[in-house]
């Protein structure tokens, strides 16, 4: 028996609905500013590429979106419900509908690959064991991992244990997908699947793709809309899909970004010994 | 290989010549900057300092860090430096050093370490510890009632693998611990009773000593040494390894699944533990008094028969579940607090043991007393 992967939330893109936005959210570790003044919105369908240097705030971006850490002032809000004004019960449920990827993996390393997919189908779905066991083939299936079910997550390689994350990911058939570099750690022929299966999963599914990450190759590949962080002035600096800004960014850091410090000689670069 | 050298001129008044030579090298005994600038504070008038290589053989980043020192130096006191005489090299590795200023921000406040600070910093500490403990107790009677309640997402298949882990696996040590103890308790206490002719004794000494004392505090010292640590240690790498934000993000509250399960393992499996502990504390004390003492099994196991009862066994085995309690927590909570690096579950761990210890040693004191207030032994 198959149960139909395609979930009835299709969505029409041309509606181009609002699905989550983010206002004035500040950033911060005790004392020290991450970023400040963040706004941005990402729309229903879209592959949305939150971009800067390293540690510029990227992933701690990614654990306010998921309701790991709570904003010092602004809002998350998903399809217009701000996450942190729900009571624990709903904004619960709000989390259900996102799937992570997180940067290691962190795949439940006690539980072999089929428990970990099956661990939040047992607890959030009436499904009976059959069906889940039919649910976590075709998961394995979808990422290329058919017949890995009773292997431990130490025992694969860490590219399969991405792939398996995602599978894990993908488990409640969620409507967006958050990605904490997904092709940190990969090599990169497997960098590349997996970019396509990102877009695969984003056409097929409908499904909201927000990816955190500095490969240039994948976020131009991919990107369809993206903002950047900057380390320096601790906000937004640049918004827009990724090759647009590629080709019309007049801000000097993100054009060394995306073009890799080849467009012009900076300050930062190493100087000439001079003579 | 040539000694480096550093030689200062100062011929014209507004301009100071440091000369440089030799083999720079990390093993050599170079001069530190300290000397120099100490030189070149004590001249009058000085505005310019240039740097000249003389004869410089070999170099590497000792002398990168000597002139780093002196640029800082000058930078502050105003006064120009004049690096253009130097090797190239070095020339280009000072200018790359110096290409992207100190980010105000980056270098942490140092800390004080006046006793008074580290009084005050741990203070703080203390009092910032003792608000998590008292949240995570407070989780942790929530979970319960959502276990009581039936809301629990405890799955049992996880509880009776960690009484696996933590009772029937723990039998060896606890044998050969409590066997030791009961000897030993028997041999210092025969030693003086034998003064008296009163061996006898011998067998209230450990009878009572283990049932009520060191059963339950052997037992569960053991249970920190081992299960607490483990205990620890999993949660730890699992923060680690972001596997609890995982657990949290699809819907699983860390104390459900992992704290609950470990708490009331430890609690079903140390009473146990603590009885068996007793047992053999007893049969250890019997060797010794057989061995050494001319005291029979028959008469040691009549003379605990006639002195021991029921409420000595129970208020050991009640203290044993209140430890298990703690040694459990301990462990968890110091997991679950476990910052994201490696070396940090280790601390973790460490933190686990000794907390663990501290909360026996504190409450044992307390039901102690309690039970002394209570009269509870009284015949």
């Amino acid at each position: 028996m198959l149960t139909p992967l395609i979930t009835p939330h299709r969505p029409d893109l041309s509606l181009k609905q609002v699905h989550i936005s983010v206002r004035g959210l500040t950033m911060a570790y005790d004392d020290f500013l991450v970023q400040k003044e963040v706004d941005f919105d990402v729309l229903r369908g879209e592959i949305f590429i939150i971009m800067g240097a390293s540690g510029c705030g990227k992933s701690t971006l990614l654990r306010h979106l998921i309701a790991l850490k709570p904003p010092v002032t602004g809002e998350v809000f998903f399809d217009g419900q701000n996450l942190w004004t729900l009571p624990p019960k709903e904004r619960q449920s709000v989390l259900l509908k996102m799937g992570i990827l997180y940067q290691s993996g962190a795949l439940w390393s006690s539980m072999t690959l089929a428990e970990n997919i099956a661990l939040p189908l047992t607890a959030h779905t009436p499904l009976s064991a059959p069906e889940i066991a039919d649910l976590v083939s075709l998961k394995l299936a979808l990422v290329g991992l058919s017949g890995f079910e009773g292997f431990y997550p130490a025992e694969i390689s860490g590219g399969m244990q991405k792939r398996a994350a995602l599978a894990r990911a993908l488990a409640l058939d969620p409507e967006i997908l958050l990605f904490d570099e997904p092709s940190a750690g990969l090599d990169p022929i497997s960098a590349r699947r997996l970019d396509r299966l990102i877009v695969h999963l984003s056409e097929s599914l409908g499904i909201t793709a927000v990816i955190v990450t500095h490969d240039l190759a994948s976020l131009l590949d991919i990107g369809t809309n993206s903002i950047f962080l900057d380390t320096e002035t601790k906000t937004i600096i640049a918004k827009g899909p990724p090759d647009m800004l590629l080709r019309t960014s007049t801000h000097p850091t993100v054009k060394e970004f995306l073009t890799r410090g080849q467009s012009k000689k900076t300050a930062t670069n190493p100087p000439e010994a001079p003579l | 290989m040539q000694q480096p050298w550093v030689d200062i001129l100062f011929e014209q008044t507004p301009l100071a010549r440091v000369l440089i030579g030799g083999a720079w090298r990390i093993g050599q005994n170079c001069p530190r900057a300290d000397a120099t600038i100490n030189r070149l504070q004590s001249l009058q008038g000085l505005e310019i300092v240039r740097l000249e290589s003389l004869d410089l053989m070999h170099w590497d980043s000792l002398l990168l860090t000597y002139i780093r020192a002196l640029s800082q130096f000058c930078d502050a006191q105003g006064i120009t430096l004049d690096t253009r005489a130097l090797p190239e090299g070095v020339q280009g590795l000072l200018m790359l050093a110096a290409a992207v200023p100190e980010r105000q921000d980056a270098s942490r406040q140092k800390n004080l370490d006046d006793w008074l600070s580290i009084l005050g910093r741990q203070t703080l500490w203390l009092v910032k510890d003792i608000g998590l403990l008292a949240d995570f107790i407070g989780e942790a009677i929530l979970g319960f009632l959502r276990l009581l309640g039936g809301q629990s997402q405890l799955r049992w298949s996880d509880f009776w693998r960690l009484v696996e882990a933590c009772g029937p696996n723990a039998l060896p040590i606890i044998t050969l611990i409590s066997a030791l103890v009961g000897m030993i308790l028997a041999f210092v206490g025969a030693v003086q009773l034998k003064l008296f002719g009163a061996q006898i004794f011998i067998a209230d000494l450990v009878g009572l000593g283990m049932a009520r004392e060191m059963g339950a505090m052997m037992t569960a010292i053991l249970m920190a040494g081992r299960t607490g640590s483990a205990y620890a240690a999993e949660i730890g790498s699992m923060t680690v390894n972001d596997e609890i934000d995982a657990l949290k993000t699809s819907g699983f509250s860390p104390m459900d699944f992992l704290v609950m399960p470990r708490i009331l393992a430890m609690l079903v499996t140390i009473p146990l533990l603590c009885l068996y502990a007793d047992i053999w504390g007893m049969i250890g004390g019997a060797l010794v008094a057989a061995g050494l003492f001319d005291i029979s099994a028959s008469e040691y196991l009549i003379q605990i028969q006639t002195r021991l009862r029921l409420i000595d066994f129970e208020v050991g085995i009640g203290k044993s579940a209140v430890f298990g309690i703690l040694v459990a927590s301990a462990g968890c909570l110091r997991g679950l607090l476990c910052q994201r690096n490696a070396s940090s579950v280790g601390l973790a761990t460490t933190s686990a043991v000794v907390t663990a210890i501290v909360y026996i040693v504190i409450s044992d004191a307390v039901m102690t007393l309690l039970v002394t207030a209570l009269n509870l032994y009284k015949r």
